[in-house]
């Protein structure tokens, strides 16, 4: 495929920005996380791209809209990969990658079902945390069990 | 500690929880005094512990507070479906402080932060007990005549016991050696062995109690409880791996003494109750004074 054809899959846009390197299956919760099913702006998106380094890729274009840092790393959990461009008048003015923050709150639901954030409304918040094997973990600000990659859930 | 509730053991440093201890020796010695007088302790168990109840109401009012609030769930406007946020801001307008017990865990945190009045946590679910902690901590001391350089042998169900967390956890201050007895499907969580292993400690783990005995400066029993098994099969396997008899004690050491958060069922015999090491009746007492010593911290009364 040329680079020409390769870019007409998902239209460009000349103001906004665009989510890059996204693991394919997780392009819809990304959408989610960041609340673009409600934008009123345009949003493209793609799916089982092709990608030299990923394999598959997806990738989000949002027209008129650039993230705040802590906004945008909420995405880290699904898409730590993913690499974000900003565009205005067609030239890229930033470059970022998403980095993992200290605190997450209100996306993620806790695993445990006897916890309050399960049992009455009340939004959840957690801490990141590593265990000794360098694993991500969500420590529960309320009920302190931690929540392992293998189990998160979004609200 | 002025105003702060007390939700996890974690929100205390060594130094305060060393201040609670101080100050519950100081009411042990006297325990009816007035420092409560004028004030309000709202109790809400939205579930029954009679013995955790019972412990707080009688440090209220020996020192002369009162003490509003339910026994259980059932019988308050929760059976209603009230959520616990407008509970707690309704009792707030007629209390100057609020010990509560709830089967759900994160509701002492939560409540916590929608409450104007300073909380204790007398038991969330599975999660915290910091009262008993606090009180495990005291017998301890009070025994062994320092909390520095013991070594502490945890029996019974380490995976679900909450006091075994808390206390775990708290003791990493003070340069425990750790010994963990327990079947091996209910070890303690990496979770709390995190927090002995980043404080540097030595632990050992053991299936069979009989070899560490006679090691050990406390003994601190567990009934493996039914309600926090997910799986009924996983409990009918565990549920009497462990008791321990007089005749067990023989070559142990002086100093021991043999700590339970009670009830007990059958984990301890009773031929244990008479030796002059069993020590969980007078461990119960001392919740008393360990109790005042939070409330009179927490309203800054002393
Ligand atoms: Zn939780």
């Amino acid at each position: 495929m040329n680079k020409k054809r390769k870019e007409l899959i998902v239209s460009a846009i000349n103001n906004g920005t665009v989510i890059d390197h996204i693991p394919t299956e997780s392009v819809f919760q990304v959408i989610r996380i960041l609340g673009l099913d409600k934008t009123k702006n345009q949003v493209y998106f793609g799916t089982n791209l092709d990608s030299k380094k990923y394999g598959l890729k997806g990738i989000i274009k949002i027209s008129d809209t650039y993230f705040a840092n802590e906004e945008i790393n909420k995405i880290a959990l699904v898409a730590p990969s993913a690499t974000l461009i900003e565009i205005k008048d067609f030239e890229v003015v930033r470059k970022a990658n998403v980095t993992i923050p200290d605190n997450i709150e209100k996306i993620v639901k806790c695993f445990n079902p006897n916890c309050i954030t399960n049992k009455q409304e009340v939004p959840t918040r957690f801490s990141v945390i590593y265990d000794e094997n360098g694993n991500l973990k969500l420590a529960c600000h309320y009920c302190e069990k931690n929540t392992s990659k293998e189990n998160l859930t979004f609200v | 500690m002025k105003n702060r509730s007390l939700v996890s053991i974690n929100d205390y440093s060594k130094e305060e929880i060393i201040k609670i201890l101080d100050l519950a020796e100081e009411f042990e010695k006297n325990p009816r005094q007035e420092t409560l007088k004028g004030k309000v302790i709202a109790s809400l168990f939205f579930e029954p512990s009679t013995r955790t109840r019972l412990s707080f109401e009688s440090a209220v009012q020996q020192l002369s507070g009162s003490i509003i609030g339910f026994a259980s769930a059932d019988t308050s406007s929760v059976s209603k479906g009230e959520s616990l946020k407008d509970t707690i801001l309704t009792v707030s307008n007629y209390s100057d402080l609020i010990v509560m017990r709830h089967p759900v865990e994160g509701s002492a945190r939560y409540a916590s932060e929608v409450s104007p009045v300073p909380i204790i946590n007398a038991g969330d679910g599975a999660n915290q007990h910091p009262t008993q902690c606090l009180l495990d901590l005291y017998s301890i001391r009070k025994t062994q005549g320092t909390l520095d350089n013991l070594d502490i042998t945890f029996v019974g169900d380490l995976k679900y016991g909450r006091t075994v967390h808390s206390l775990a956890i708290a003791l990493c201050h003070f340069n425990t050696r750790f010994h963990l007895v327990s079947p091996v499907e209910l070890k303690l969580p990496s979770a709390v062995k995190r927090h002995i292993k980043e404080a540097k400690l030595q632990y050992e783990q053991y299936t069979s109690l009989n070899e560490v005995i006679d090691a050990s400066d406390i003994i601190y029993m567990t009934r493996i409880q039914r309600e926090r098994f997910p799986d009924p099969l996983e409990y009918e396997k565990v549920k009497n791996v462990y008791n321990l008899n007089n005749s067990m004690l023989s070559g142990s050491k002086d100093n021991l003494r043999i700590l339970h958060p009670l009830p007990r069922v059958n984990e301890i015999s009773i031929d244990v109750d008479t030796n002059a090491k069993a020590y969980y009746f007078e461990q119960a007492l001392n919740g008393v004074y360990v109790r005042q010593a939070i409330l009179a911290s927490i309203l800054a009364l002393k």
